[in-house]
C-alpha cells in the first residue's frame, strides 16, 4: 500500500475547473480550453497513478475521520483504477465533442453546462478512488447533483418532468435505501471499509443479509436494472453529450461499479454464495437484459433506442457479477470497459446526426449514410461492439460471460447472453442498413459531417478495436483484483 | 482577565445596550457599531472559553458575586454550553451585519430600539446557556422570551401583533411551568444549584414531588421549544415578524430550548432518573418526536408562503432532536447535540437566504421565486447549499448529525424513529426541488442581486455548513463525547 | 375520606394554589376579550408566585430579620425564621411578570388601534375575511 496525495490532485483539477470556466465564461475559446485542459490532466495524473497500481501497489489516502473507525478516504485498487482510466480517457473526447455539438447547434448556458460536466467528472472519480461505503455514497450522491442540472438542461416543460423523474428513481432510492442499508451495516460491524472478503461475514443473520443485499441493488438506482430503469429514457432529453456521458461514461458504470463494491467488498463472495437473494437479482438482471432489448426494438427515437440498450448492457454487467463464478465477474467488469467504448462510439453518432441533419427518429434516416459516412460507418462499427461480435471488443466480454454461465451450468442463462445479442442485431443492424441502402425519404444534400463530431467517435472506435487484440493489461488487474477477492 | 470571560460574554451585550439606549438620543449612527461591537467582545470571550475547555479538559466556573455555590448563582460551563455559546453569538453577529439594510428600510425611526431588544435577546440566550442556577435560568429565559415577544411585534401589521400576542401566551404558560417545576424541585432538595441538586436527587428519585417537578419542567421546556403538538404558536410567530426578526430568534430560541431540556435532563436529573426511574416513558416521548418529523413535514408540503414552509422544517428538526436525546443511547445524544450546532446553523443559512429573496423581490409565495437562478446566482448557491443540508447529503454538516441519530434509533429498537428520519429526508427532497424547480424553469429577465452585506454572511454560513460537516467527526470526539460520557456513562 | 380531608387541611396552601391557577388558565383559555386573557394570565402568574412563597413557611416561625441583642449575633436557630430564598425569588418573577403584563398590554393596544375591536372572535374573523 502505498500513501499518496495525487487522487487529491486528480480530483481537484476538475473541482477547481468550474472556477476558471465561470472566470471566463465571456471567451468561449479560453473556456473551452480550461475544460479540456482539465481533462488531459487528469488522465495524465489517472495514468500515473496507475502505473502503481499495475505494479500490484494499492494507491491510499486517508483524508478525515468522520465516525469512528470511518473516514473519507481514498484507495485506488485494481478495478477502481480500470474504472478511472476509462472514464478520464473518455472525458477527454466527450468534452471535444462537447464543443462541437454545442457550438454546432447554438446552445445556450454552455458555461453552466462545462461547469457542471466538469464537476460530474470530479464525482465520478470521487466514486472510483472510494476506500469505504461513506465516501463512495457521498460521491454517488454529489454525481446525482451535479448531472441534475445537465439533465434539464434545456429548461423546458420536458425537461422539468424528467428531471423530477431522475431525481425520484435517483435520490429517493439511494436516500430511502442505500443510507439506512448503510448504516444497518455500520451498525453490525463497525466498519465500512471495502475488505476481500467483505466485512459481513459473521456478523448478520443470513435474513438480514437477503434484505440487506435488495437494499442496496436496488438502492444504487443508477444501475438501471428493472423496475428502477425508467429515468434513463426520460433523461435523453439532455444534450447529447450528457447522453454520452450518462451512458457510456458516468452515471450508469458508477451505478454497476457501486454494486460491483457491495458484492465484492462488503458482503463476499462466500456470504453471496449462500444468499437466496443473489438468484433474485440474477433473475432481475436477466429479465432486464431480454426486456430492454425488446422495448428497444419498439422504439423510433434513436436515443431512446440507445436508452433501452444501454439498460440492456448494464444487466450483463449485474448478471455476471451475480452469477459469482471468476469468469463471469471478470466479464462483467470487462464489459463496463468495452459497453463505455461501444455506446459511447453510438450516441457520439447519434448526436453528429442532430446537428449534421436534426434528425432525431430513425425511420427519418433512411438513406443518410450517403451524406454522412463517416458517422454512420462508426455507427456501424460501434453496433458491432454492442452486439459483441468481433473484431470490436465487446465480444470478449461477452466471451467471458458465456465463459461463466458455462462454468455455473446454466443453460438458462447462456441462452439468455445468446439470445439478448441476437436481439441487438435485430434493434442495431437495420440502423446501418437503412441509412447506406435505403432510398432517403427526402433531400440530404443540405447535410454536413462536424469534423469535431466525428473524430471522438472514431478514437472511441479505435480504442474498441485495440481492446479486442489487446485486453490483457486490464485483464491481468482484473484477474489479480479476482484473486485477492477469492478468499 | 481569563477567569473574567464568562462574566464578559454574558455582560457586555447586557451593558451596550443600556448604552446603546443612551447614545440613541445623541447619535444615531454609531449605534449598529457600538452593536456590532459588544457582538464581536462576546464572540470572541465565548471562542476562548471554548478553546480553554477543550485545551485543559476542565470545566470553568465563574462565581457571580464571589458567593461560591450553592449559595450563590454560579456560571458553569463544560463542553456542552461551551460548544454553543459561540454559535449563538457568531449567528447575532451575523444577523446584524446582514439586516443592517432591512433595518434601515423596515425601522427607520426605531432602528435604535432594535438594537437594543436585540442586544438584550443575545444576553439572555447567552445566559441561558452559561448558566448554572436553575432559577437564574427562568430569569434569564424570560428577558429572553419578553424581548422576542416585542421584536416579534415590531413587524407592524396587525397580524404580527396577533402572533405576538399568541406567542406571549403561550410563552408565558411555558416559563410558567417550568418556574413551577422548579419550585417543587427546590422543595424537596433546597437548592436551586445545578450540581447541587444533581447530588441530592438520588437519594429521593421515589418521591412524587420530584417526578412532578420534572414533568412540569419538561412540558414547559417543549412549550417553548416549540415540540408538536405543542408549536402552535411558531408559524404565526416567525411568519409574520420581520425577516431580522425571525432571522435571529428561529434558529436560536428553540434550539437553546432543547439545550435546557438536555441539561435538565442529564445534568439536573440524571440518566438514572430519566431512564431508569421514568422506565418506558423515553418511549413515548421518542413515538412524540417521530410524529412531530412526520407531521412538520406534511404540514410544510402543504404550504404556499415560503416563510410557513421554513417554520414546519423547523417544526420536523425539532423532533429530531428531542427524538434523539431521549432515545438513551450515547449515538443518539450525540446526534441530538451535533443537530443542534448543524440546526442553527442551517436555519440560519435558509433565513438568511431567503431574506435576501424577500428584500430583492418583496414578495413571500413560493411561485414567486421564479427566475430566481438566474437572476440572484449567489443566493441560490447558498440556498442549494443548505438545502442539501437539510435533505442529508454529505459533505454537508446535515448529513452527519442524522446518521447518528439513525444509528442510536437501531441501537435503541426504534425502527419507528429511523423510518421517520428517512421519510423525513425524502420529504426535504421534495420540499426544495419544488424551490429549485420554479428557480431553475422559468427565464431570468437580469441579474439583480441583494446587496454585498447580505451576500457575505450567506457566504460564510454555507461554507461552515461543509467546515463543520467535514470536521464533525474531531467535534464530536473532543467535545460532544466528553459530555455525553458524563452524561450515560 | 377522612384521608383525603386530611390532606386537603394539612396541604391547603398547595390547594389554593392550584384553584386559582387553574382559574388563570381557564380565563386565557375560554375568554373572548384579550384584556380578560391577560388579566387571566396574570391570575396564572400570581398562583405560581403564592404557590413560592407558601412554601418558605415554617411552623411557629417569625420573619427572617435576625434580632440583634448587644452582644454579637448568638446562634441561629434556622427553625425560627422563615425561608427567605423563596420569597426574594418571586421578588424577581413578580418583577418579570408585571414587564409581560405591560408588554401585553402595549401589543395589545396595538391590535385594538388596528382592528378597533378587543374581541378575539371579530379579530379572527376580520383576518379569515382578508384571506
Amino acid at each position: 500500500m502505498i500513501e499518496s496525495y495525487k487522487p487529491i490532485f486528480v480530483l481537484l483539477t476538475s473541482f477547481l475547473a468550474p472556477l476558471f470556466i465561470i472566470f471566463s465564461s465571456n471567451r468561449p475559446n479560453l473556456r473551452e480550453s480550461f475544460s479540456i485542459l482539465a481533462s488531459v490532466l487528469k488522465f495524465l495524473l489517472v495514468l500515473n497513478i496507475s502505473f502503481y497500481v499495475f505494479k500490484g501497489h494499492i494507491v491510499y489516502l486517508k483524508l478525515v475521520e468522520i465516525f469512528p473507525n470511518v473516514a473519507l478516504e481514498f484507495k485506488i485498487d485494481e478495478i477502481g483504477i480500470i474504472f478511472a482510466l476509462v472514464s478520464s480517457f473518455l472525458w477527454i473526447f466527450t468534452t471535444l465533442y462537447s464543443i462541437g455539438y454545442m457550438r454546432g447547434l447554438k446552445e445556450e448556458h454552455q458555461t453552466r453546462y462545462f461547469c457542471f460536466f466538469a464537476l460530474a467528472m470530479f464525482s465520478t472519480l470521487g466514486v472510483a478512488f472510494a476506500g469505504n461505503l461513506l465516501t463512495l455514497y457521498m460521491f454517488y450522491e454529489l454525481l446525482s447533483l451535479s448531472t441534475y442540472p445537465l439533465v434539464v438542461h434545456h429548461q423546458d416543460e420536458k425537461a422539468r418532468i424528467s428531471g423530477r423523474k431522475y431525481l425520484i428513481y435517483i435520490l429517493g432510492t439511494s436516500i430511502g435505501l442505500v443510507l439506512p442499508a448503510m448504516i444497518i451495516c455500520y451498525n453490525l460491524t463497525g466498519t465500512l471499509s471495502f475488505e476481500p472478503s467483505g466485512i459481513l461475514n459473521n456478523k448478520v443473520s443470513l435474513f438480514m443479509a437477503n434484505v440487506l443485499l435488495l437494499m442496496f441493488v436496488f438502492g444504487f438506482a443508477k444501475s438501471a436494472i428493472m423496475p428502477l430503469h425508467a429515468w434513463l429514457p426520460a433523461a435523453m432529453v439532455a444534450p447529447t453529450p450528457v447522453s454520452a456521458l450518462l451512458h457510456a461514461v458516468a452515471v450508469v458504470k458508477v451505478g454497476v461499479f457501486s454494486i460491483i463494491r457491495i458484492f465484492t467488498g462488503i458482503f463476499g463472495i462466500k456470504l453471496l454464495a449462500q444468499l437466496n437473494s443473489t438468484h433474485i437479482i440474477t433473475f432481475f438482471a436477466a429479465f432486464t437484459i431480454i426486456t430492454a432489448s425488446l422495448i428497444a426494438m419498439s422504439q423510433d427515437e434513436l436515443k431512446r433506442r440507445l436508452a433501452f440498450s444501454t439498460i440492456s448492457q448494464l444487466s450483463y454487467i449485474i448478471l455476471g457479477i451475480s452469477m459469482l463464478s471468476p469468469k463471469a465477474i471478470a466479464g462483467g467488469i470487462l464489459h463496463i470497459i468495452m459497453h463505455a467504448f461501444g455506446k459511447i462510439t453510438l450516441f457520439f453518432c447519434a448526436g453528429s446526426i442532430m446537428v449534421g441533419a436534426g434528425k432525431k427518429y430513425i425511420s427519418e434516416m433512411d438513406g443518410l449514410g450517403r451524406y454522412m459516412p463517416y458517422t454512420m460507418g462508426l455507427f456501424f462499427l460501434g453496433s458491432l461492439s454492442i452486439i459483441g461480435l468481433p473484431p470490436m471488443g465487446g465480444f470478449i466480454s461477452k466471451w467471458y460471460l458465456l465463459l461463466g454461465a458455462v462454468k455455473i451450468k446454466s443453460l438458462v442463462l447462456m441462452a439468455v447472453i445468446l439470445l439478448s445479442s441476437f436481439l441487438n442485431c435485430v434493434y442495431f443492424l437495420p440502423i446501418a442498413y437503412n441509412a447506406f441502402f435505403k432510398a432517403p425519404k427526402e433531400d440530404f444534400s443540405y447535410v454536413k459531417e462536424n469534423y469535431l463530431c466525428v473524430i471522438p467517435a472514431l478514437i472511441a472506435v479505435i480504442g474498441s478495436l485495440v481492446l479486442f487484440f489487446y485486453p490483457d493489461p486490464f485483464l491481468n488487474l482484473i484477474f489479480e483484483f479476482l484473486s485477492k477477492i477469492k478468499g | 482577565m481569563e477567569t473574567l470571560y464568562p462574566a464578559l460574554t454574558v455582560i457586555t451585550p447586557l451593558i451596550f445596550a443600556f448604552v446603546v439606549g443612551i447614545v440613541s438620543w445623541i447619535n444615531k449612527k454609531i449605534c449598529f457599531w457600538l452593536a456590532l461591537l459588544s457582538l464581536i467582545v462576546a464572540f470572541i470571550s465565548s471562542l476562548k472559553i471554548l478553546f480553554y475547555i477543550t485545551t485543559t479538559s476542565s470545566i470553568v466556573q465563574y462565581k457571580l458575586g464571589g458567593w461560591p455555590p450553592p449559595i450563590g448563582i454560579e456560571y458553569r460551563i463544560d463542553w456542552l454550553n461551551g460548544l454553543i455559546l459561540p454559535i449563538i453569538s457568531f449567528v447575532a453577529l451575523l444577523n446584524l451585519i446582514a439586516s443592517k439594510r432591512f433595518m434601515e428600510k423596515e425601522f427607520k425611526e426605531k432602528e435604535s430600539f432594535f438594537y437594543i431588544l436585540y442586544l438584550l435577546f443575545t444576553t439572555g440566550l447567552l445566559g441561558v446557556v452559561i448558566t448554572g442556577d436553575l432559577f437564574n435560568l427562568y430569569v434569564l429565559l424570560e428577558i429572553t422570551s419578553l424581548t422576542a415577544y416585542s421584536m416579534i411585534a415590531m413587524g407592524g401589521t396587525g397580524r404580527s401583533y396577533l402572533a405576538s400576542l399568541n406567542y406571549l401566551f403561550l410563552g408565558v404558560i411555558g416559563a410558567s411551568f417550568y418556574l413551577l417545576g422548579v419550585g417543587y424541585v427546590y422543595i424537596k432538595t433546597g437548592s436551586l444549584n445545578m450540581v447541587d441538586v444533581f447530588r441530592i436527587l438520588p437519594h429521593i428519585y421515589n418521591s412524587e414531588t420530584v417526578l412532578v417537578g420534572f414533568i412540569f419542567c419538561m412540558v414547559g421546556v417543549w412549550i417553548k421549544m416549540g415540540l408538536f403538538p405543542l408549536h402552535t404558536w411558531l408559524p404565526n410567530a416567525y411568519t409574520f415578524s420581520p425577516i431580522s426578526v425571525s432571522r435571529i430568534i428561529a434558529p436560536l430560541m428553540t434550539k437553546v430550548m432543547i439545550y435546557v431540556m438536555i441539561r435538565v435532563m442529564f445534568s439536573v436529573f440524571g440518566r438514572w432518573y430519566v431512564l431508569g426511574r421514568l422506565y418506558g416513558v423515553n418511549e413515548f416521548v421518542v413515538l412524540l418526536a417521530s410524529c412531530a418529523i412526520i407531521v412538520g413535514g406534511i404540514l410544510a408540503l402543504s404550504q404556499r408562503d415560503i416563510r410557513k414552509v421554513l417554520c414546519y422544517i423547523i417544526v420536523s428538526e425539532i423532533g429530531y432532536m428531542v427524538g434523539g436525546a431521549w432515545l438513551g443511547n450515547p449515538n443518539g445524544l450525540i446526534g441530538a447535540i451535533l443537530h443542534i450546532l448543524n440546526d442553527m446553523l442551517m436555519t440560519f443559512c435558509l433565513f438568511l437566504a431567503f431574506g435576501n429573496v424577500f428584500y430583492t423581490r418583496k414578495k413571500t409565495k413560493i411561485e414567486d421565486l421564479k427566475g430566481l437562478f438566474g437572476e440572484m446566482p449567489y443566493t441560490s448557491a447558498g440556498l442549494v447549499l443548505v438545502g442539501l443540508s437539510i435533505i442529508g447529503i454529505p459533505p454537508t454538516c446535515g448529513f452527519f448529525s442524522k446518521w447518528y441519530l439513525i444509528l442510536g434509533a437501531l441501537q435503541a429498537k426504534d425502527h419507528f424513529f429511523a423510518v421517520s428520519l428517512i421519510l423525513s429526508s425524502l420529504i426535504n427532497v421534495i420540499l426544495f426541488f419544488r424551490f429549485f424547480e420554479v428557480g431553475l424553469f422559468s427565464k431570468a429577465s437580469y441579474k439583480k442581486e441583494a446587496p454585498v452585506s447580505m451576500i457575505v454572511p450567506l457566504f460564510i454560513v454555507s461554507l461552515m455548513l461543509i467546515v463543520v460537516g467535514i470536521c464533525s467527526g474531531s467535534i464530536v470526539n473532543k467535545i460532544i463525547n466528553e459530555f455525553v460520557l458524563v452524561a450515560l456513562g | 375520606m377522612e384521608k383525603i380531608l386530611d390532606e386537603v387541611a394539612t396541604k391547603y396552601n398547595y390547594w389554593i394554589y392550584i384553584f386559582i391557577m387553574m382559574i388563570g388558565f381557564y380565563g386565557m383559555i375560554g375568554k373572548n376579550n384579550l384584556i380578560k386573557k391577560l388579566a387571566a394570565m396574570n391570575i396564572f402568574q400570581t398562583a405560581i408566585i403564592l404557590f413560592y412563597v407558601s412554601m418558605g413557611y415554617k411552623k411557629n416561625a417569625t420573619i427572617p430579620i435576625i434580632k440583634t441583642t448587644h452582644d454579637v449575633i448568638t446562634k441561629i436557630n434556622p427553625q425560627e425564621y422563615m425561608n427567605p430564598l423563596p420569597h426574594v425569588l418571586m421578588l424577581t418573577a413578580i418583577v418579570v411578570s408585571v414587564s409581560t403584563f405591560g408588554v401585553a398590554l402595549a401589543i395589545a393596544i396595538k391590535i385594538y388601534q388596528h382592528y378597533n375591536t378587543l374581541e378575539e372572535d371579530e379579530i379572527l374573523s376580520n383576518i379569515k375575511e382578508k384571506d
